[in-house]
């Protein structure tokens, strides 16, 4: 009977794109509906080839739900290497501007590629790896199978589809142009019913749970998925001009509009970035450590002191604009109130390998987790300081912004990404162990040098164009024209693609380490044979 | 009075006092008397039900999921 309404719902959704591509006022709108057109009809077929079949009659409460933790497994790794490969291709293009092609003008030049390049890392790559590891996290320490059977799945392919429209929008040209929040209405509208359903299964999950008390972790990606939605709500309140082109008003207009999307800017870095990769390092430091958090009192301070504070901090994204100065202020204590929690969850998380810290020796795995933690350190320190008003007006619009952000992203939550799809590749596909430990020492070298090339470009980069742009002659000129500063920063901007290259490099090693461990690691000896494959 | 000014004075007044003292309420209630033993019991939830769900009431017990899956300690 379920199969009759998703083959009616299908087939309307197939029938109605079409119709709105036949109306389509833009390229960008058309192929998004010609995409939703393929995929609708796509899952009809396989909807109706699957219709009135005989259910194999398994009792699955007895099993986790591991097929869509591996399809985001995979997923994770392979957005992975696209936005990182994206991000190189663009720091090329700023260090060498010649490599924004005369053919590819208006499709692949840097302003076209540069949301697909934020979007693919942060939503595609963390997003998936946010998902995967919260429905892995969420059903062993509930001890419960996912609720709501295939509505995991259907979070799981909707989400992709809300990827592939964004990114073919952003190369065609369709944008609301906030930071991060790029995708048009009805890519904005898809979300919101991906990330509703994304909210049932977690919480379904947690409701039937059977472990009494719910683990740190999951108190933290509760916290994610909800303030995601909350924000992603807010921030997208937009008018389409027509419900057959992708061109959409904003409600709020001026200094509402800037302060709205900095309050979901920051709070995308805070609750998407941190809060729901915090979750990550809670459940996956103590696993491969193999002991408990170093304090349970303090996690519990720590999310509190979090979640609290995270959500003033977003003013300090405008220090000096229109915005009133009593808010900017606000946003800045904000900001620098924060690196206590900050620093307890670091410390949380560090404190762990107390009485294991020969693991760093022998176990890379566990050392990517630890320089992952150690950047989330040294990122949260970074930040608060850039948020004070006089050091902002220095490093605000240079390339330190830059370096700042990745030294977070590639450092935080690239190395705890890695580390956790380390850890779930041989758990998930039932293998004794990785296939080469020596590949993820590679993995691990490679990322820290691509980010310590990355961020210490950037510094100086940042600091010196900012010394350019304030600097005055004896009688009150302005020394430097922005096309000097330009010129100058070349020698950083070909050290910063280097440690790109090297980044994306140990991404691909990885690629092949996880593949290899699935096709010729040994399977796990059947010591747990009663519980069936799925 | 608009509501702007309104709702201004009622957040930087008794929201910030309940938010506040909810979060000292937090604080009080992490460090309560017998936190700490029950704290070491669920810090210890990933290293149970690795492998499999826990069983219903009255289902029985044979599959490996309710094993310690840490090592024990020497």
């Amino acid at each position: 009977m379920g199969n009759y309404i998703k083959l009616i719902a299908l087939g309307l959704v197939t029938l109605l794109a079409l119709i709105a591509a036949n109306y389509a006022r833009d390229l960008a709108y058309l192929v998004n509906a010609l995409t939703v057109a393929l995929v609708a009809g796509g899952f009809f077929l396989w909807t109706l080839r699957r219709t009135d079949e005989p259910s194999p009659g398994v009792d699955l409460s007895r099993q986790y739900m591991d097929g869509v933790v591996r399809a985001g497994v995979i997923a994770t790794a392979g957005w992975g290497v696209v936005g990182f490969l994206v991000g190189v291709t663009i720091a090329f293009q700023l260090a060498f501007p010649q490599l924004n092609f005369d053919w590819a003008q208006g499709y692949a030049n840097f302003g076209r590629l540069r949301p697909l390049h934020t979007s693919a890392v942060i939503f595609a790559f963390g997003g998936n790896a946010l998902i995967a590891t919260s429905f892995y996290v969420v059903q062993r320490t509930s001890a419960a199978r996912l609720w709501g059977g295939n509505l995991a799945w259907f979070v799981f392919w909707g989400f992709q589809l809300v990827i592939v429209l964004a990114a073919t929008g952003y190369l065609l040209g369709a944008t609301q142009s906030k930071e991060y929040a790029e995708p048009e209405w009805y890519v904005d509208w898809w979300l919101t019913v991906v990330w509703v359903a994304y909210l049932a299964v977690f919480l379904g999950t947690i409701v039937k749970r059977k472990e009494p008390h719910i683990y740190v972790a999951n108190w933290f990606y509760l916290s994610f998925i909800i303030t995601v939605a909350m924000l992603h709500i807010v921030n997208n309140l937009s008018i389409p001009v027509s419900l057959y082109g992708s061109k959409s008003v904003q409600v709020f207009s001026g200094v509402q509009d800037a302060m709205t999307q900095w309050w979901y800017g920051h709070n995308a870095v805070g609750f998407f970035l941190t809060a729901g990769f915090l979750g990550m390092m809670y459940y996956f430091v103590p696993k491969q450590a193999e002991r408990p958090i170093y304090s349970y009192k303090l996690s519990i301070i720590h999310f509190w002191a979090l979640i609290f504070i995270y959500i003033w901090a977003g003013p300090h994204h405008l220090h000096y604009t229109a915005l009133p100065d009593w808010a900017s202020t606000l946003g800045m204590v904000f900001s620098i109130v924060l690196w206590m929690p900050s620093w307890g969850g670091m410390i949380n998380g560090l404190m762990t390998l107390s009485g294991a810290w020969d693991k760093l020796r022998t176990d890379p795995i566990i050392r990517m987790m630890v320089i992952s933690v150690g950047f989330y350190g040294m990122s949260t320190f970074e930040g608060p300081m850039m948020s004070i008003r006089a050091v902002n007006s220095l490093s605000h619009y240079t390339d330190w912004t830059i370096g700042h952000v990745h030294s977070g992203a590639l450092g935080w939550n690239g190395m705890i990404t890695f580390g956790a799809l380390y850890f779930l590749v041989p758990k998930l596909w039932n293998r004794e162990r990785l296939y080469s430990l020596s590949l993820v020492s590679w993995h691990f070298w490679l990322a820290t040098i691509g980010i310590i090339l990355y961020a210490a470009s950037m510094w100086v980069t940042g600091i010196m164009e900012g010394l350019m742009w304030r600097e005055v002659d004896a009688n009150g000129f302005l020394v430097n024209s922005f096309a000097d500063t330009v010129a100058a920063k070349f020698p950083m901007y070909v050290v910063r693609g280097l440690g790109g290259v090297l980044f994306l490099l140990g991404a691909i090693i990885m690629c092949y380490n996880l593949w290899m461990t699935v096709r010729r690691s040994p399977a796990v000896e059947a010591t747990n044979s009663a519980v069936p494959a799925e | 009075m608009e509501t702007y000014s309104l709702l201004r004075q009622f957040a930087d007044s008794w929201v910030l006092l309940a938010l506040f003292a909810f979060f000292i309420g937090v604080v009080i209630f992490a460090f309560r008397p017998g936190s700490t033993k029950a704290y070491r019991d669920v810090a210890d939830i990933p290293f149970r039900h690795e492998d499999a769900p826990a069983p219903r009431k009255g289902d029985d017990d044979t599959a490996a999921n309710t094993r310690d899956a840490r090592p024990k300690e020497a």
